[in-house]
């Protein structure tokens, strides 16, 4: 991609201003940890940064929220509230993300099973519109339903409406202990039963996921608090009577760590699937055939399947027959669609929407 | 529009009369339309006589009442659909409505306008639990579709109105319940959705799976108020039913007392399934009306309810006990049974219509404010309602902050009904500059939309209605609610033009 001057503004006033003046097409960027994501259209003009905006305007830690500026790294704000014992339960895989960039892109990680998406966490947001409008949404109570929820419009919107500039946060406290329960097996429909079984227990997971990778694969259940390792032995009994080999690791920080990575590709594409819990035994296989690994969160039925090279097309075309899928990182001379098409109508309505937004069309 | 804030009988005692000026005003020449309503659904679906109209002159808010110029009552989406574009047609405003539990006139009817009432469409489509899906019309009542999935699995967002409030009305308001600290609002468990478009056009929106491409317009409507359009087909998540359920109520000497253990108890990691408070006032209403044995001088009850795992509910509530004990509650009560468990609830929840035992008429508010400032605010509302000669009581969903202060008043006593207005606005206010909102679960509606300029600028009621205009240009869908003031949408894209009415003063626009 050309070289672009990137500014970063010190305010979001400025940031404002500057998404107005800007020669179009504007790209909003945070760290520059997904920029390979970008949809498609013509090489941006011109580029800001968030990364001026770096305050953490507020942590209230006994309302367990915070509001945050968009540049300030996911790390370093997780850093600030663990220090209260808190966490905002984001947990995708780039450390060096910026909380904008996690916000606009809606990408996520295992803690999601638990505590929801982007979507579900942010609970107000300031952005700047095209025009060079700073407009709020929401606030910063964890629960209120006063105007249109614009944070949700934004949310994984890819900078296409406008500039994220702060997010409010509902945040969680930190699970204390954790152990995990893992169920491995080489065949994909043992380890579908065994996410099934487990995501309709009355079990409380900070995070159900699978994986596949080089013809087996497992499936993991992660449960913290003070009842961490009953909660764990009554899910590896559940694994086990699905077929899987067992065990508990209490030290698990290093597999979840590893389900995060599955998330990425270096050279290779990286795609998310959005499908069913039913779905993960043939998904499974449509990996194994194609030599591709698979992680994602069982119990919601989003899965990430990887391929570092070979035929990758191919990958996205078999699986976009029948799930959505969005495409993240790619190699820039693959020629796919980033996003799985949609009816006319919906296409329709959103054009509708990006273009009360952005009506220039300066932005994505 | 009769506005009767205030003024008339407060809800629960049946409708209020109507005005002279609003009986004497004389019905919009609906006539062309209702004949092709006629046609399209059957005569049996379209009502127009003048006493059955008023039966949808209000929703759960009694103080606002309007007489809708035909009542449609569709059996399908495609029903909804042929209506919606005689409508747009015809250039006639309509507004869906639900069962009409609604607290803030968001089913209000408008004057010559089409009322939509979705009460016939109540089929359960599908149940998918091996995927934890439901699919419903949106008549479909929220508890339904617990029925629907149990005994395994349950739909949580349960507002108090559960047993009546449609699945429609839910989407429409994102509502809430006592459960939602835990586990969230409608928002977080609408997966999917088929809307009608205010000119007709029939969208899907998402469906079964997560993340579908694009915008989230899904989340852009669930809570927009019937204002973007009407949903038909909905899918919904469902969870597994919890192992366990332990419930207590604990009395304290004062709400702040109270208070100070919801801090301690979230701070302490505890996510309570529920956690609830009422203050002497409603404790003493509610207990002359339930007799569920709620210590009349207690000065706060705080219900807490934990669910979950066996282990992890049985060590937790330990814990909450010992909380509850070491900042000096003067009893604790936990329930060893189902039984008990009811009638703890029973106080909680019968403490809205209990309060016609306190007043004649009172008027109920749904502020939210950060948990932690709970001390200073209801400090704030006593000042405030002592300052007006009123009495306030207080029911509320503690864990998120969400109070439901009732304003008490006598309607014949003069000139009180308008301090009891005045009052009301003053606790909004009081609720937003602690840094809240002036509605946690109830909508917006037409009663609060005067207190949104207290929470946004013009800039950002401009970028609502982008979204609103992106949906609805000609502002067809359920007109007159959300927004404090009748905004235009400008055509798009193009320079800027002042609008005739802009420019007479009329209207504004961004």
């Amino acid at each position: 991609m050309a070289s672009t001057a990137v500014t970063a503004p010190a305010s979001a006033e400025e940031l404002a201003a500057a998404l107005a003046e800007s020669p179009a097409p504007v790209r909003v960027r945070g760290a520059g940890t997904k920029l390979g994501w970008a949809l498609p259209g013509a090489a941006p003009a011109s580029e800001l940064a968030t990364t001026g905006l770096d305050r953490i305007v507020e942590h209230n830690a006994g309302d367990l929220t915070a509001v945050v500026q968009a540049g300030v790294p996911l790390a370093r704000a997780q850093a600030a509230f663990a220090k209260e014992g808190q966490m905002l339960a984001l947990d995708p895989p780039d450390a060096g993300a910026t909380v904008g960039g996690v916000v606009a892109s809606g990408d996520s990680g295992p803690l999601r099973a638990r505590y929801g998406g982007v979507r579900d966490l942010v609970v107000g947001m300031r952005v700047a519109l095209a025009d060079g409008t700073l407009a709020r949404s929401g606030g910063k109570v964890i629960k209120n339903v006063a105007g249109y929820d614009l944070a949700k419009l934004f949310a994984g919107s890819l900078g296409r409406l406008g500039a994220v500039v702060e997010v409010s946060v509902r945040l969680h406290p930190l699970p204390p202990a954790t152990s995990t329960a893992l169920g491995a097996s080489r065949d994909p429909d043992a380890l579908g039963a065994a996410a099934l079984a487990l995501s309709h227990a009355p079990l409380e997971q900070l995070g159900l996921d699978a994986r596949w990778a080089g013809g087996e694969g497992a499936v993991l259940a992660r449960f913290g608090g003070s009842e961490a390792r009953p909660q764990a032995d009554a899910a590896e009994r559940l694994l086990r009577e699905a077929g899987c080999r067992t065990e508990i690791v209490d030290d698990d920080e290093p597999l979840w760590r590893a389900q995060r990575d599955g998330q990425r590709s270096g050279a290779g594409v990286a795609l998310r699937v959005s499908a069913l819990q039913t779905d993960l035994p043939s998904l499974v296989r449509v990996a194994e055939r194609r030599g591709a690994e698979l992680v994602g969160r069982a119990g919601l039925g989003l899965f990430w399947l990887r391929l570092d090279q070979g035929d990758l097309g191919g990958l996205v075309h078999e699986l976009r027959a029948s799930h959505p899928v969005r495409v993240l990182d790619r190699p820039s001379d693959l020629e796919v669609e980033p996003e799985s098409p949609l009816e006319p109508g919906t296409a329709a309505l959103m054009r509708r929407v990006k273009d009360r937004f952005d009506p220039e069309g300066r932005l994505p | 529009m009769t506005s009767r804030a205030g003024a008339g009988p407060a809800w629960g005692e049946g409708p209020p009369p109507r005005s002279a000026e609003q009986a004497s005003r004389p019905a919009a020449d609906l006539g062309p339309l209702v004949t092709e309503l006629r046609a399209l659904i059957g005569d049996e679906h379209v009502v127009t006589h003048e006493h059955q109209l008023r039966t949808y002159e209000s929703d759960g808010l009694l103080q606002y009442a309007v007489t809708p110029g035909a009542v449609v009552l569709p059996g399908s989406a495609a029903d909804v659909q042929a209506l919606v574009r005689a409508c747009h047609r015809a250039g006639v405003p309509f507004v869906a409505r639900g069962a009409g539990s609604g607290l803030s006139g968001g089913a209000l009817p408008v004057e010559g306008g089409v009322l939509i009432s979705l009460t016939r469409m109540t089929r359960v489509l599908e149940v998918d639990l091996p995927n934890q899906r439901v699919v419903v019309e949106p008549g479909v009542t929220n508890v339904a579709v617990s029925q629907a999935v149990g005994p395994d699995h349950f739909y949580p967002p349960d507002p108090s109105s559960q047993i009546v409030c449609t699945i429609g009305g839910n989407v429409a308001e994102n509502s809430g319940g006592a459960h939602c600290f835990k586990y969230g609002f409608t928002t977080n468990y609408v997966t999917g959705l088929e809307i009608v478009l205010p000119d007709g056009e029939l969208v899907r929106l998402g469906g079964k799976e997560l993340d579908p491409p694009g915008l989230d317009l899904l989340g852009a409507f669930v809570g927009s108020e019937g204002t973007l359009g009407v949903a038909t087909r909905i899918w919904l998540r469902v969870v597994p039913r919890p192992e366990s359920v332990r419930t207590l109520v604990a009395f304290f000497g004062s709400t702040v007392q109270a208070g100070e253990v919801v801090s301690e108890i979230v701070a302490a990691g505890v996510v309570p399934g529920a956690i609830e408070m009422m203050d002497n006032l409603s404790i003493r209403a509610a207990e002359r009306a339930t007799g569920a044995g709620y210590p009349p001088d207690a000065g706060a009850a705080l219900v807490v309810e934990l669910d979950g795992s066996e282990a992890e509910c049985a060590a937790r509530f330990d814990q909450v006990v010992a909380i509850c004990e070491r900042a000096g509650a003067d009893s604790v009560r936990v329930a060893r049974d189902e039984a008990e468990r009811e009638l703890i609830w029973k106080a909680r929840k019968a403490a809205f219509a209990a309060m016609g035992r306190i007043a004649p008429n009172y008027y109920v508010q749904d502020s939210v404010i950060p948990r932690t400032r709970l001390a200073e605010v209801l400090g704030r509302i006593e000042e405030l309602a002592s300052e007006h000669r009123l009495q306030v009581a207080n029911v509320f969903h503690a864990g998120d902050g969400n109070l439901h202060p009732l304003v008490c008043y006598d309607g014949a006593s003069p000139g009180e009904a308008e301090r009891a207005e005045a009052l009301a606005g003053l606790i909004v206010q009081a609720c937003v500059d602690a840094g809240g909102s002036i509605t946690g679960e109830h909508g917006v509606g037409v009663d609060k939309k005067r207190y949104m300029p207290a929470m946004f600028d013009d800039a950002d009621l401009a970028a609502f209605q982008r979204l609103r205009c992106a949906f609805d240009p000609e502002q067809r869908a359920n007109p007159g609610k959300v927004m404090p003031t009748p905004r235009l949408c400008g055509e798009v894209p193009g320079p800027y033009r002042r609008h005739p009415l802009e420019q007479a003063g009329v209207a504004e626009r961004f």
